[in-house]
């Protein structure tokens, strides 16, 4: 059998909506939650991930056929998608949710994500997403997805590169103490980190077009997924707040002091 | 020994003793000044902690190198040789230190963060150096009001850190805001990013505490918007650049912190967009509008050449003579969004196009790294070379023609190459008619300053325009004062000075010759 003709590719970037990374968090007096009348900004994660789709466009040129953002948010989120349109993702599909909906889990967002891959008719070869997002933190939505569709996975990107022709990734994953290079084939699912890139600004013509560029509107029922909460949230509190450090007069006081907070020598 | 090296400094020429720079020698109207000596220090032991008094004289042992960051100024352009530096917490032991200097006719040199950058705030010979460094506290803030009354020694960052969780900002702001004091902003009467939005320092500080040459207290410290009550004394030390007095606080109007702000860098083809851009941008974002920054295209690429900031893409900076940099604070996001959309809207859509391009930052990270590009032409500057800086109003229209000229005059003089003059740059605040023209050469040379000298001034008087926009006049501009001001003014501003400072103790040889 000759082989095919290698397939254009199509890259999914999914972003969040999230609390700046500027802005100091406040828990709200009920202990819900977190007081989100603040700025919010794309999760910087999936920021790196819009950029790397877009960089890999610069590199591979025509053999990038598309690439799409994704986000499930409230109505505010388009501005998200916006962003991730006016730095060069080609079209977006935003999956609705009511403005007092609770954020949805890594496992309900990786079904929908899921289902979304799945409507694709071209279908999708890379999904490129931040390894976390900053406010919750989990960490899970990439490798749940990879789980649910049973995808290799190439988690902690700090490098890529792509072989259409072999439809094959090489990646570049940080671990402790160093990088691990792992190759996987296409569709893949891959997680940023922090030294992947430098996202770029947006350029006022690339704003511009952003505006013209199609987003799609989806609701979860439109998916067939259930977004509503699994876990269930008792209470926010605060850190403790942080004592100053007090001076000792003598070693003497010194070694009481380390003894009273149960620090002994080994 | 030691008398032996200072009575040699005293009496050579203020030229020679600091080798880097000339300016005539200080006032002469006054009696010549004392050098510290043993004894004064034993005095000052007895008003201040020993962790407050540093100097090479006995009984104190510090080493002349530790009191190198206090002598040579931001540049390295100008370097004084004092050998005692006082850093006293309260405002009494101020007033005690000055009624000694006072005394005893010895020199004293108030010193902030010392950042300025006409070199003000060290010693032309070897005056004590009074630094405000441990007089840092808050003594209030109001709310509601907005009012601040501050140390003088307190660092402009530290304060806008302070206020900002009461959701008040501070009415300045400029690249030095880690290491300046709100004392020696106002004592120079800074001027920076937020003028054009919040005013001078002239409006928004409402009181003043100083200690006077002789020790007396003036206690202006009123927290007051309205006080029409004779003479507005405080407003003669706000830009006196520490000639009259020792200011020891600081009672300042803060602004509520704006709700939403954004900005863009937009790319011009040309200078002379720059003009119709501004009133473009002036009428369409009105009250929001916060700042109209201008750095052309050296400058530009000096800030880049020197990681200040993320460089925007080769695509965006091509075909560029300069750009601008505009700010929006307001109190709505939404509404802020779209008058800025609109704006750019219109800006990129003109038939005939007054920008190339720009950006527009999306991310608080974002809007910190476009600021960097403008902010850290400074520092840019000073990593690159050597800086003579001139600080200077002229009419807007005029800007591209003396910075220009200037390039083009240097070159005449064959001072335009790798061992001379590097750069000629122009950048600063358009909102506000103030041109930083930078002259970044490779080493400060006597050719290079004579070239400068009148001429720039000379240009600036052509236009009716100021020496000293912003930074004063330090001990640099002394003998150029007359070119911005007139014999009877000059005249006035000496009497002032002698009825405050009879004795000249007081920073001299700044402002005034
Ligand atoms: C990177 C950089 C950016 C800058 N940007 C701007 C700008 O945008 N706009 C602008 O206007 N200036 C700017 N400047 C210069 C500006 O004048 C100073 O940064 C600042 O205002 C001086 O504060 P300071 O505490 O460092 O004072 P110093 O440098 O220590 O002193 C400056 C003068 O004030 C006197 N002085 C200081 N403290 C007192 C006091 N408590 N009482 C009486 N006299 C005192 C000193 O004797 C001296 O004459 C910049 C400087 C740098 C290095």
């Amino acid at each position: 059998m000759r082989p095919s003709a290698a397939r254009l590719l199509n890259i999914l970037v999914p972003v969040k909506r999230a609390v700046d990374y500027a802005v100091k968090i406040r828990v709200n007096p009920q202990q819900t939650g977190i007081d989100t009348n603040v700025k919010h900004s794309m999760n910087p994660f999936d920021e790196i991930a819009v950029e790397e789709a877009v960089r890999l466009r610069e590199r591979l040129k025509d053999q990038i056929k598309s690439i799409k953002a994704v986000t499930i948010g409230p109505p505010k989120s388009i501005d998200t998608l916006r962003t991730a349109l006016a730095m060069g993702a080609d079209s977006a599909i935003h999956v609705e949710m009511p403005e007092s909906a609770p954020a949805p889990e890594p496992l309900a967002v990786a079904k929908a994500l899921r289902a979304i891959i799945e409507k694709q008719e071209g279908g999708v070869d890379l999904v490129i997403l931040g390894k976390q997002a900053i406010d919750d933190d989990l960490g899970l939505t990439g490798q749940m997805l990879a789980g649910l569709l049973n995808w290799p996975q190439a988690t902690f990107a700090s490098k890529v590169d792509i072989d259409v022709a072999k439809k094959e990734a090489t990646v570049v994953r940080e671990i402790d103490g160093g990088g691990e290079e792992i190759r996987c084939h296409l569709p893949l699912i891959i997680t940023t980190d922090l030294r992947l890139n430098e996202p770029r600004y947006a350029s006022l013509p690339n704003i511009m077009k952003a505006k013209k560029k199609p987003i799609e509107k989806l609701s979860a029922s439109d998916l067939g997924v259930d977004l509503s909460p699994i876990l269930e949230t008792l209470k926010v509190s605060e850190p403790p707040k942080r004592v100053g450090g007090g001076k000792v007069e003598s070693v003497d006081e010194l070694i009481a002091k380390l003894k009273d907070a149960g620090i002994t020598a080994v | 020994m030691l008398s032996v090296s200072r009575i040699l400094v005293r009496q050579l020429p203020s030229r020679i003793a600091r080798a880097n720079y000339s300016v005539a020698a200080p006032a002469t109207a006054f009696a010549p000044l004392n050098s510290v000596t043993e004894s004064d220090i034993t005095h000052f032991a007895t008003i201040l902690s020993p962790s407050s008094l540093l100097s090479t004289l006995s009984p104190t042992s510090t080493s002349p190198e530790e009191l190198d960051q206090f002598n040579n100024d931001w540049m390295g352009r100008f370097r004084g040789n004092s050998t005692t530096v006082v850093k006293p917490k309260t405002t009494q032991e101020v007033s005690e230190i000055l009624k000694r200097c006072y005394e005893k006719r010895i020199g004293v040199v108030p010193q902030g963060g010392n950042t300025g950058l006409v070199g003000g705030s060290v010693p032309v010979n070897d005056e004590v150096i009074l630094s405000l460094a441990n007089m840092n506290k808050v003594r209030s803030f109001d709310p509601v009001s907005g009012i601040l009354v501050a140390d003088a020694g307190c660092i402009l960052q530290s304060l806008t850190d302070y206020v900002a969780p009461h959701n008040h900002i501070m009415p300045i702001d400029l690249g030095a805001k880690g290491s300046c004091q709100i004392g020696g902003n106002v004592a120079t009467n800074a001027g920076g990013l937020r003028l054009l939005r919040y005013g001078s320092l002239h409006g928004t500080v409402l009181g003043l505490e100083v200690v006077l040459p002789d020790g007396t207290i003036l206690d202006q410290l009123t927290t007051l918007r309205k006080d029409n009550t004779g003479y507005d004394l405080k407003q003669l030390f706000i830009g006196a650049e520490g000639t009259l007095g020792v200011i020891t606080a600081v009672s300042i109007l803060t602004p509520p912190a704006p709700q939403a702000s954004n900005n863009v860098i937009l790319a011009l083809p040309s200078f002379d967009k720059v003009l119709p851009l501004y009133q473009v941008v002036k009428q369409q974002l009105s009250e929001i509008l916060s700042a109209f920054e201008f750095i052309d295209r050296t400058a530009y690429d000096l800030a880049v050449k020197h990681g200040q900031g993320r460089a925007l893409s080769d695509e965006d900076v091509e075909g560029a003579e300069c750009f601008v940099l505009v700010e929006t604070s307001g109190g709505r996001r939404e509404h802020d969004e779209e008058k800025l959309s609109h704006l750019l809207e219109t800006l990129f859509e003109a038939d005939k196009p007054l920008i190339n391009t720009g950006v527009l930052s999306q991310s608080p990270a974002q809007f910190s790294s476009l600021w960097a590009l403008r902010e850290g032409v400074t520092e840019a500057v000073s990593k690159e070379g050597k800086a003579y800086k001139y600080d200077i109003s002229v009419p807007l229209s005029s800007f591209k023609d003396v910075v220009d000229g200037t390039r083009e005059h240097l070159h005449s003089r064959g001072l335009l190459h790798d061992k001379a003059v590097k750069h000629v740059l122009g950048y600063g605040h358009v909102g506000d008619g103030n041109l930083h023209l930078n002259i970044v050469a490779d080493a400060y040379l006597p050719e290079i300053e004579d070239a400068l000298e009148p001429y720039i001034y000379q240009v600036v008087a052509s236009h009716r325009g100021s020496i000293s926009a912003e930074h004063g006049i330090g001990a640099m501009k002394t003998h150029a004062l007359h070119y911005s001001k007139d014999k009877v003014s000059i005249g006035l501003m000496k009497k002032i000075k002698e009825m405050f400072d009879p004795r000249g103790i007081m920073n001299p040889g700044k402002v005034l010759e």
